[in-house]
């Protein structure tokens, strides 16, 4: 572990099954951490029961922004081990770190033990149970808190804003167990304090990457939505419902995800920016619509976050490997764009950028995330507001002669919404005309192949296709995206403060291809280290089918649901320098 | 946006130029015409109007309009109008396809359209048969058609669709028989005026893969006792008729889906304070 993360950020794991309730003394954890002026991330990993299976909150806390878990975890704690060792590997732990445990709890997973880590008896339930109805996930909240130098205070003020509603009684009750907690904590000595801003007020915004993403379409114009929950989706439609009315939207739960990008494809046709969410089997079932999109030329946006697959996979877990059926998913030859969010404060900018590509080119526009930012909930700067907004080349004053798919110079074609007199016309996934009637000519084809290519190739992206960061002329270059990018910029961060630079290269459009933006970012690389979370390499074999890539290409790759870690990029990069 | 139209249309200024694919002499020709005379007589603009169908021969019916249309993909024609409907409210949608394409592919969302009862209508053109690919059992065929997908007969009983109507919750049932234009066109018009989700079913002969079904225009016959708006009532009579009965046989009170995309209001700085710690 390098020596400067130790003192900005501290990482931990409170565990526990069957209702235990850790999840919420780690959101409680958070937002007290937030309060006290410090930045945050938290994961969770759960398994596949409803309730009552085994759960971990992962929190990374520091007093700058948050973007990756940590190598190692410093503490771990358990209200109980039952189930834990299905998860154990995700929580690596190093000689330094700290294990709580209950007596009582049951035996700590055989992979933590062997990391040597340090093993604090913490009787928790006895704890709990010396106040009454007492809960072990607060005596732990407590315990933690006081472990990483947190003060009460923020504490108290979260527990008496969450616990409101379940009465005066229930919030003295938690905040006595908490002080059980911080009082036991008095003479364990800890492996890590964080350092605390000094005097800090700045506002601060807490968001999952879900909600980011609804918020991020919410702000770009989306004001109809499609949903069918799925899983780890959902949150994203679920945050929308609420929140569309208020502009003058609306959400529809469909029976399917058949029916939610249809729906989507006609409320846009109509003259409403649509949108749905989903994941991976969603996304497949979706793939005969978003060609009809791609066809009629109805803009729409689909925001797939991806978790383990193929077929169900790992419904919980992350892994980036719907991009193959993002990009190459719809029969025929079927231009149009696939973006990625590079972390939970990025969904805001991608999905709203995306509902802006959609619009602008009158297209499908696939945005992906992923479970680990998905459901991740981060501590943010507010960011700013970006200009890009729904603007849709709209014709209001047609003639008789109209041609909705009229052959233009930019590809795009004024369309008509209907309600507008003499702008009638019939929208077709059958190849068509100028007029949009349907058309078996070999000229109509290849001009209107042409025309849906054309826009979509020629478009100006500008600088988002790609974060480009780090020194011009390094050999060293990491070409990645999604949710990798920010461990790799940490790696990258690490090496710079080892004197070796590495320039990062992480995607944001995925198809189409932006050749010359790709050459001048790479232009001078020696040894490109690809790095993603997927077991066959589908982004590496996507930049070897679209770029050319100078120099020794290297791939860092692996199946979720393991994240890749800082660290590892650090070794990667330290091992191909010395060779 | 209507000051452009015409004081009064006839059915014909509804129609497209474009000649049908259909076959000469199928049913479908008639149900274009009973739908131009049902949108003439309810005064609608036609840019007003959006036709939204799945894949299939009936399908090609938007194009074949001078409305707003949409011919989408196989069996999604009622998902495409519903997005269509919801966003725009104003609009007078009607969603039509065959009896293959509602009720085989698109039959979940069939169900599910009678029972959101968006405020729209169902036209099915039946001819319990494919006719775009030469003539395969529908859900709606007799168990012993013959056919060189399914030799002897799929063997499987028919799908009752007005029945699944009624008991998935559409709003108003209708029967009618494409040869009667008059009739057909009285009853369209009656259904886009009924508010909820009004199902219609078309008996639409195909001549070519079903040239048994020139017979239709003597089997079929006026249902002979007045609609009813008691589901009870309806389904015992839908579950016992013939299959030839036409007119309406129910027209329901539920209330529409009441949901919609409004003007444009609100403030994006006020809902993004709810993420301000």
């Amino acid at each position: 572990m390098p020596p400067n993360s130790k003192n900005r950020f501290v990482s931990l794991a409170m565990v526990g099954s069957g209702g235990a309730g850790v999840m919420t003394s780690g959101s409680m954890l958070l937002e007290a951490a937030t309060k006290a002026g410090l930045y945050g991330l938290m994961t969770r990993t759960v398994g596949p029961q409803i309730r009552g299976g085994e759960a971990a909150a992962l929190l990374r806390l520091g007093n700058k922004p948050v973007h990756c878990v940590d190598d190692i975890f410093d503490i771990i704690v358990a209200v109980d081990w039952k189930g834990a060792e299905r998860f154990a590997a995700e929580v690596p732990l190093g000689r330094d770190s700290l294990i709580i445990t209950d007596p009582a709890a049951g035996d700590i997973p055989e992979i933590l033990l062997a990391s040597g880590a340090r093993v604090v008896e913490l009787p928790i339930a006895a704890l709990a149970d010396t106040i009454e109805d007492g809960r072990p996930n607060m005596v732990i909240l407590g315990f933690v808190a006081a472990l990483i130098g947190l003060s009460e205070k923020p504490i108290h003020k979260i527990i008496t804003k969450k616990l409101a509603k379940k009465g005066e009684a229930a919030a003295a009750t938690s905040w006595q167990a908490v002080q059980a907690g911080y009082l036991a904590a008095k003479d364990v000595t800890s492996p890590v304090k964080v350092s605390f801003i000094e005097s800090d007020n700045a506002a601060r915004w807490l968001i999952s990457g879900n909600q980011a993403a609804g918020f991020g379409a919410l702000r770009g114009g989306i004001r109809f939505v499609a949903a069918y929950p799925i899983t780890p989706a959902t949150e994203v439609l679920e945050w929308m419902s609420p929140n569309l009315p208020k502009m003058g939207g609306t959400l529809v739960q469909a029976e399917d995800e058949l029916a939610s990008i249809n729906m989507i494809i006609g409320a846009s046709f109509g003259g409403k920016p649509s949108l749905t969410a989903t994941s991976g089997p969603g996304l497949s079932l979706m793939m005969e619509g978003i060609g009809l999109a791609v066809a009629s030329e109805t803009p729409v946006v689909v925001v797939n976050v991806m978790r383990g697959g193929p077929s169900t996979g790992i419904p919980t877990k992350s892994e980036q490997t719907d991009l193959n059926i993002a990009v190459y998913g719809l029969h025929g030859d079927a231009p149009h764009i696939v973006a990625a969010a590079t972390s939970v404060e990025d969904c805001i900018f991608t999905t709203q950028w995306s509902v802006h590509l959609a619009e602008a080119m009158q297209t499908a526009v696939i945005m992906l995330s992923d479970q680990f930012m998905g459901q991740a909930s981060a501590v943010i700067d507010p960011p700013a507001n970006i200009a890009f907004m729904a603007q849709r080349l709209v014709e209001t004053e047609p003639t008789e002669d109209f041609r909705r798919y009229a052959v233009t110079a930019s590809g795009v074609s004024p369309m008509t919404l209907p309600g507008t007199p003499r702008g009638q016309y019939t929208a077709d996934g059958l190849e068509h005309n100028p007029k949009g009637l349907p058309s078996t000519l070999m000229e109509d084809h290849r001009d209107q192949m042409d025309k849906r290519d054309r826009k979509i190739a020629e478009f100006n992206y500008g600088d988002h296709w790609a974060d480009v960061e780090g020194e011009k002329d390094s050999a060293f270059v990491i070409l990645t995206w999604g949710s990798t990018t920010n461990a790799v910029r940490e790696g990258i961060e690490r090496l710079k403060d080892q004197g070796i630079n590495v320039r990062l290269v992480a995607m944001r459009l995925l198809s189409p291809a932006v050749p010359a933006q790709f050459d001048a970012a790479l232009d001078g690389a020696k040894r490109i280290l690809v790095v993603e979370q997927s077991h066959s390499g589908q982004f590496l074999k996507l930049l070897r089918a679209n770029y050319d890539m100078p120099g020794e290409v290297r791939s860092f790759r692996r199946a979720g649901p393991l994240i890749i870690r800082p660290g590892e990029i650090v070794d990667m990069i330290k091992n191909w320098r010395v060779q | 946006m209507n000051e452009c139209a015409p004081p009064k249309l006839k059915a014909s200024d509804y129609k497209s130029d474009l000649k049908p694919v259909w076959c000469s002499g199928c049913g479908d020709y008639h149900v274009l015409l009973s739908v131009t005379q049902a949108l003439a007589k309810l005064k609608l603009a036609p840019e007003n109007v959006a036709v939204i169908s799945g894949i299939g021969c009936s399908s090609r019916i938007p194009a074949y309009t001078n409305t707003y249309g949409f011919h989408t993909i196989h069996g999604r024609g009622l998902a495409v109008a519903t997005g269509v409907k919801v966003a725009r409210p104003d609009l007078t949608v009607i969603a039509a396809g065959g009896d293959g394409d509602g009720f085989s592919i698109g039959g979940n969302h069939f169900l599910h359209a009678c029972r959101r009862n968006a405020n729209m209508t169902y036209i099915v053109m039946d001819n319990e048969v494919y006719g775009m690919t030469k003539g395969q059992p529908s859900p709606t065929t007799d168990p012993s058609w013959d056919s060189a997908l399914s030799p002897g007969g799929t063997g499987l009983s028919p799908f009752h669709p007005l029945v699944i109507a009624l008991a998935s919750g559409a709003n108003f049932i209708a029967r009618t028989f494409s040869g009667d234009v008059r009739g057909t066109a009285s009853i369209i018009a009656d259904a886009i005026e009924h508010p909820g989700f009004s199902f219609i079913q078309i008996l639409s002969p195909c001549v070519t893969f079903r040239p048994d079904q020139k017979a239709w225009k003597k089997r079929v016959h006026k249902a002979v006792v007045d609609e009813t708006d008691d589901p009870a009532r309806a389904a015992r009579r839908l579950m016992s008729d013939d299959g030839f009965n036409t007119g309406v046989l129910y027209r329901g009170h539920r209330k529409p889906y009441g949901f919609s995309c409004g003007a444009e209001k609100g403030d994006i700085a006020e809902i993004q304070k709810q993420f301000e710690v």
